[in-house]
């Protein structure tokens, strides 16, 4: 072995043991609240492994070989989108998703405005693997603030002569369905930001009708880790069909709200308890306003996997999870947050367009406990006519938190459909309209939450 | 030979005239779009299927022949 190489060895250990198996995306974060300039972030993770031409498909086999799933909410195995991608004709387009349209999600940000250069890091190895010869970020244009820091990050990186394809970017209209890949991408060809009938899917025919991968951007921050360390670094953390670490956002009734990093894998009941959730909270939302509702006896061995949350018809989504504080009434919350789902429909497909205000419409009833008709029947009705009828899954992940709501909260639903509320909700009328518990965030109620 | 009839629902804008020839594949629900049961279109009825995307205002339907 060469004098190199064993210093190389001896940086990667000493690396690896820094950023054990919760502190690699946020490595660092703690003793600062500004982004990591480049060189930071270089004395922090080293300089990204350069590409070597004629050697760009190791890269997809290392990222295959770690396993890693995309990180955006879908969790489809990166290795193999990337390889999808790589196969077609003719040069590709990368685009990094940090949109971020879930209200209760704070990671993306988080990741994009504490460790720029992790992602972009990641994108660059991603591009060059892919064989992309254009590289787009796409952010929310209401958070000015972040785009300026990640432009900011960009020249850095173009002073230092780091990437050889520039990454744009790009601040795109902020709606809940405009972060879907296909909104994302009819963005970037100049139409509008809403999702679009597939086929065709992305790595076929997206940007430019080129080949396109197009992942959220925490997916790319671990790209860049995995590009250092290895695949079976990455697999120290997690378990075997859900390894290595990921961002969640915890928040409601928990003393520590915000973005932990934890291990795939670690059970909702480990990760309540480091939110320092509240003992007498007895309902948790996972996976954000498209998951669902579960109570925190059923969830808590269970681990934030999705294989494992299948069993509750559950899905890690972007690693949210919501407590719902004792003494809130959850079909009220529901209602609320069914409410801005249905005006959060771009419009396009009639079931969407007309279905989720129709049961949005029913849940409002529910809360009021002034039910018109058999209004379970026909919310039972409606939410099955409306799953599967879009383009996207917008109406799907609507109904299947109705659901949830209607199955985590059977006795209080009940109550309220026969027109008496629920203890919560009575206790809400008996404090006034005013002081009734509100906890969810949803966007217009909460005011923008951008930061200077 | 097998056929599946798609809809695409961004084009589709609930006319309802494919419920009105093919009542044996395709309803509609509440607010007048229509919902396939099941996709695929049996040999008797292609005719029929052929003349709903034919006739369809929104050109919103198509017959594939790959079941996806």
């Amino acid at each position: 072995m060469t004098a190199g190489r064993s210093r190389h060895a001896q940086a990667g250990y000493e690396l690896a043991r820094r950023l054990g198996t919760t502190s690699r995306l946020t490595y660092g974060w703690r003793d600062s609240d500004r982004p990591a300039s480049l060189r930071t972030h270089v004395a922090r993770y080293g300089p990204a492994p350069a590409a070597v031409p004629g050697r760009t498909g190791w890269l997809i086999d290392v990222v295959t070989e770690a396993g890693l799933t995309g990180r955006g909410g879908a969790g489809f195995p990166s290795g193999v989108k990337m390889r999808s991608v790589a196969r077609q004709r003719g040069p590709a387009v990368v685009v990094a998703n940090g949109m971020e349209s879930e209200p209760a999600s704070d990671k993306d940000e988080a990741l994009l405005s504490r460790a720029p250069h992790l992602v972009l890091d990641g994108v660059a190895l991603a591009a060059a693997a892919v064989g992309a010869d254009q590289v787009h970020l796409a952010l929310p244009h209401d958070k000015r603030w972040l785009a300026a820091a990640l432009r900011h990050a960009v020249t850095e990186r173009t002073h230092a002569r780091l990437d050889p394809v520039p990454i744009e970017v790009h601040g795109l209209p902020h709606g809940y369905v405009s972060s879907s890949e296909s909104a994302v991408i009819s963005w970037l060809n100049g139409g509008e930001a809403k999702p679009t009938a597939v086929p065709p899917r992305p790595f076929e025919r997206g940007v430019d009708r080129r080949p396109t991968l197009i992942s959220n951007v925490e997916t790319f921050a671990h790209i860049a880790l995995i590009a250092r360390l290895g695949p079976r670094w990455f697999r120290r953390a997690g378990l075997p069909d859900a390894p290595g670490s990921m961002l969640t956002t915890i928040g409601g009734a928990v003393t520590a709200p915000g973005v932990h990093e934890i291990e795939a894998g670690t059970t909702i009941g480990e990760l309540l308890e480091l939110g320092g959730a509240d003992r007498d909270a007895s309902a948790v939302l996972i996976g954000g306003y498209f998951g669902t509702w579960s109570r925190i006896a059923d969830a808590a061995r269970l681990p934030l996997a999705k294989t494992a949350l299948k069993r509750i018809d559950a899905s890690p989504g972007a690693g949210v999870l919501l407590v719902l504080p004792a003494g809130t009434c959850g079909v009220i919350e529901t209602a609320r947050v069914l409410a801005w789902l249905a005006s959060q429909s771009a419009g396009q497909c009639g079931p969407c367009m007309f279905g989720l205000p129709a049961i949005a419409d029913d849940f409002a009833q529910l809360a009021s406990c002034r039910p018109q008709g058999r209004v379970l029947d026909r919310l039972d009705r409606r939410l099955g006519v409306v799953t599967g009828r879009g383009a996207c899954a917008h109406p799907d992940g609507t109904a299947r938190l109705a659901r949830s709501a209607l199955y985590a909260f059977a006795a209080d639903v009940h109550a309220h459909a026969t027109g008496r509320p629920c203890l919560q909700a009575r206790r809400a009328r008996e404090r006034g309209s005013s002081a009734r518990v509100r906890m969810l965030p949803i966007p217009e109620l909460a005011g923008t939450r951008s930061r200077p | 030979m097998n056929r599946w009839l798609r809809i695409n629902p961004i084009a589709c804008t609930g006319h309802g005239l494919c419920a009105e020839i093919l009542p044996e594949l395709i309803r509609l629900d509440e607010w007048g779009y229509p919902i396939l049961p099941s996709s695929q279109v049996q040999e008797h009825l292609l005719p029929l299927a052929k003349r709903a995307v034919r006739l369809c205002p929104a050109l919103a339907l198509r017959l594939d022949r790959e079941a996806k």
